[in-house]
């Protein structure tokens, strides 16, 4: 037997990655703790304020609407952008010339930068001189997202579903071309049905990459601060303030460092957690159906 | 169930053309009689799955007609034309169980859970499935994964035809064995027509009543695995079929004689006027041939190799450029490196242009 020995040194090997990632997350993340647990009034002078502003923050009705808002707003993009890129990705060509002229006009969106979407949705809706809000205000309908919180939500909602639809549609059809010819033909030699093709072919060869569609969609929506900063700036009064919004005015706009460190913070938990939780959930998607299988049949 | 007849049938995936080189399949008249077993056999890239496509009806051939005996079925889909195809690779549905997997066709068809039920359960069993049937078939190995994938097509009792695409390409070689002999035996059972795809001559010649080899997008000869061996009709069947191949070899013929190189040899037919073909080759099988003492009288030739494969010896000889594959028994020794080649008269087919001249007694 070889006696096994033990060497600490190995340790320093390690070392390199570490300081990587201390300057690149850790220390980053520690000032904006540090900031989380004290007081200050200016001139360089900080108190211990321990787990107030955490206190303050779980309790503030400000920071639940903020949530809600951002939790409706996440949950209203998935619901429409996720059917929809399935819907796009299944109705796009797989062969021919068709195939790159689809593929470049659904990357266009994702190509323009977060603050030029504002500002040419800004532009768009506006009711004065943009193409959009004009006509809808000469065909009569009562459009003004300077005014309306509905509109501005549509507007913020719409402008989202243009800009990222297209990255869940590119995902959809790289895994939708993955799939074999074989399956089709089987399906078809089976009799069934498109939608059996759909439900029994299509979505489960999807899975995966509909997985990471939902996760990135989630998270970026879950951040968004550029479009609707530009479009809304947060408003009319407070209806599309959004969590990284409010987090910059009261981190900017009112300096209160303390409570915008601990925002920041519970704001960083809050998607880990929720991306767990959905990647959790979705890759045992799979799994959880066999369990009642033969009886559905 | 029904004959199927392949009418003047040819493909092109480029659509109709005036290039015969666009057809992926070639002008090709042929009926698949009720209830027999065929193997389609040829390299890949000949033509012969897509043959396969063209009678289970997901391609719609460039021209001609697809017959079940007196109707036409040439623009019907796949699903009316009640037939089953089994691919080269499984097709499973993932996220269903073994039990839904086989039922599936059925319930496309709107079949009763009761009707269905009993059918599937009694499949299992022939398929040796019956423990499986409530896992999930996504986590299955790949040979039951491509048994499910033939129960879809057994499952339902009234199919015309069950075509198979290289079903055993993935299949360990000696589940493989097993998987074959039930096939035979299910298809003893239910007498279905069967047409087996395959690139491998074993396989084709254990299995099939009838074989029907395709080159090049045609179809070279249709016959029984004896003909195919005794007497292949193109020097590509003679070669594509046998381990080693047919020995084809170029000569002349005058008569009844046979002139290779120097030697001249009786054969045990006579040939009349040949000068219309362009080539004339000789095709003997290497079990035909055998090696004699260098001193004896006939064509000597000089050893080259010698392989032992185990239950015999093949030996390639050279007569000036030509190789011949000899197979020679076990207990054969060959101390000199030449030999006297023998040929079996017999056994001595003659090619003009690649086609088999038949010959007179």
């Amino acid at each position: 037997m070889i006696e096994k020995q033990t060497n600490q040194k190995a340790w320093f090997m390690v070392l390199p990655v570490f300081l990587i990632v201390a300057f690149s997350a850790i220390i980053p993340l520690m000032t904006v703790v540090n900031y989380s647990v004290q007081d200050t009034f200016g001139n360089n002078v900080f108190f211990w304020a321990g787990m107030d502003w955490f206190r303050d923050l779980v309790h503030s009705e400000r920071f639940h609407d903020a949530f809600l808002r951002q939790l409706m707003f996440s949950g209203i993009i998935l619901a429409i952008e996720i059917p929809l890129g399935i819907i796009i990705a299944l109705s796009m060509p797989k062969r021919g010339w068709g195939v790159p002229v689809c593929l470049v006009t659904m990357a266009l969106p994702l190509l323009i930068p977060w603050n030029v979407v504002g500002t040419i949705w800004q532009i768009f809706a506006r009711v004065d001189i943009g193409l959009l809000g004009h006509t809808l205000a000469s065909l009569g309908f009562d459009y003004n997202y300077t005014q309306d919180p509905l509109a501005a939500w549509i507007t913020v909602i719409v402008m989202d579903v243009w800009h990222w639809t297209s990255l869940v549609v590119l995902l959809c059809y790289a895994g939708l071309c993955s799939i074999p010819d074989a399956y089709y033909q089987a399906a078809k030699i089976d009799g069934a049905s498109r939608f059996a093709v759909f439900r029994y072919i299509q979505l489960p060869k999807m899975h995966r990459v509909l997985l990471i569609a939902v996760l990135l969609r989630f998270m970026d929506s879950f951040m968004i601060y550029t479009e609707p900063f530009v479009v809304t700036g947060g408003g009319p009064g407070n209806s599309t303030t959004f969590l990284s919004i409010d987090l910059v005015k009261l981190a900017i706009g009112q300096f209160d460092l303390g409570p915008a460190a601990a925002m920041s913070l519970l704001y960083f938990l809050v998607i880990l957690l929720l991306s767990y939780v959905f990647y959790t959930v979705m890759s045992n998607v799979g799994i959880e159906s066999s369990s009642d299988g033969g009886s559905q049949s | 169930m029904a004959n199927i007849t392949l009418r003047e049938i040819a493909h092109s995936y480029s659509g109709p053309s005036d290039n015969p080189d666009d057809f992926a399949l070639k002008r090709l008249d042929l009926t698949w009689k009720n209830g027999n077993c065929y193997a389609l056999l040829g390299p890949s890239g000949c033509g012969k799955t897509t043959l396969l496509n063209i009678i289970s009806g997901l391609l719609v051939p460039t021209l001609g007609d697809v017959l079940f005996d007196d109707r036409v079925v040439t623009k019907l889909s796949t699903e009316q034309r009640n037939i089953a195809q089994i691919f080269q690779f499984p097709v499973i549905y993932d996220t269903m169980t073994v039990f839904q997997n086989l039922a599936f066709p059925l319930r496309n068809r709107g079949r009763t859970r009761k009707e269905i039920e009993p059918r599937v359960i009694e499949l299992a069993k022939m398929l040796g499935l019956e423990n499986d049937l409530y896992s999930k078939a996504q986590h299955l190995t790949a040979d039951a994964k491509q048994k499910i994938s033939l129960g879809r097509g057994l499952i339902r009792q009234s199919v015309n035809a069950i075509l198979f695409d290289e079903p055993l390409t993935v299949i360990d070689p000696h589940l493989k064995w097993a998987l074959r002999s039930q096939l035979k035996r299910l298809h003893k059972q239910f007498g279905f027509t069967m047409i087996y795809v395959t690139h491998d001559q074993t396989e084709a010649l254990t299995f099939a009543d009838e074989v029907v080899v395709m080159y090049e997008g045609a179809i070279v000869q249709v016959g029984t695995p004896e003909d195919l061996f005794e007497r292949p009709e193109h020097t590509f069947v003679g070669y594509f079929i046998g381990s080693p191949g047919m020995n084809i070899v170029p000569c002349r013929v005058e008569g009844n004689i046979l002139r290779l190189q120097e030697y001249d040899l009786p054969l045990d037919r006579s040939y009349g006027d040949l000068s219309r073909f362009s080539k004339i080759e000789l095709g003997i099988r290497p079990e035909y041939l055998s090696l004699a003492p260098p001193a004896a009288e006939g064509v000597r030739v000089d050893i080259v190799k010698l392989d032992d494969i185990g239950s015999h010896k093949i030996a390639r000889v050279r007569l000036d450029d030509h190789i011949f594959n000899v197979i020679v028994p076990e207990l054969t020794e060959m101390t000199a490196d030449q030999a006297t080649l023998v040929l079996d008269p017999q056994h001595i087919n003659i090619y003009g242009d690649d086609i088999r001249i038949g010959g007179e007694r």
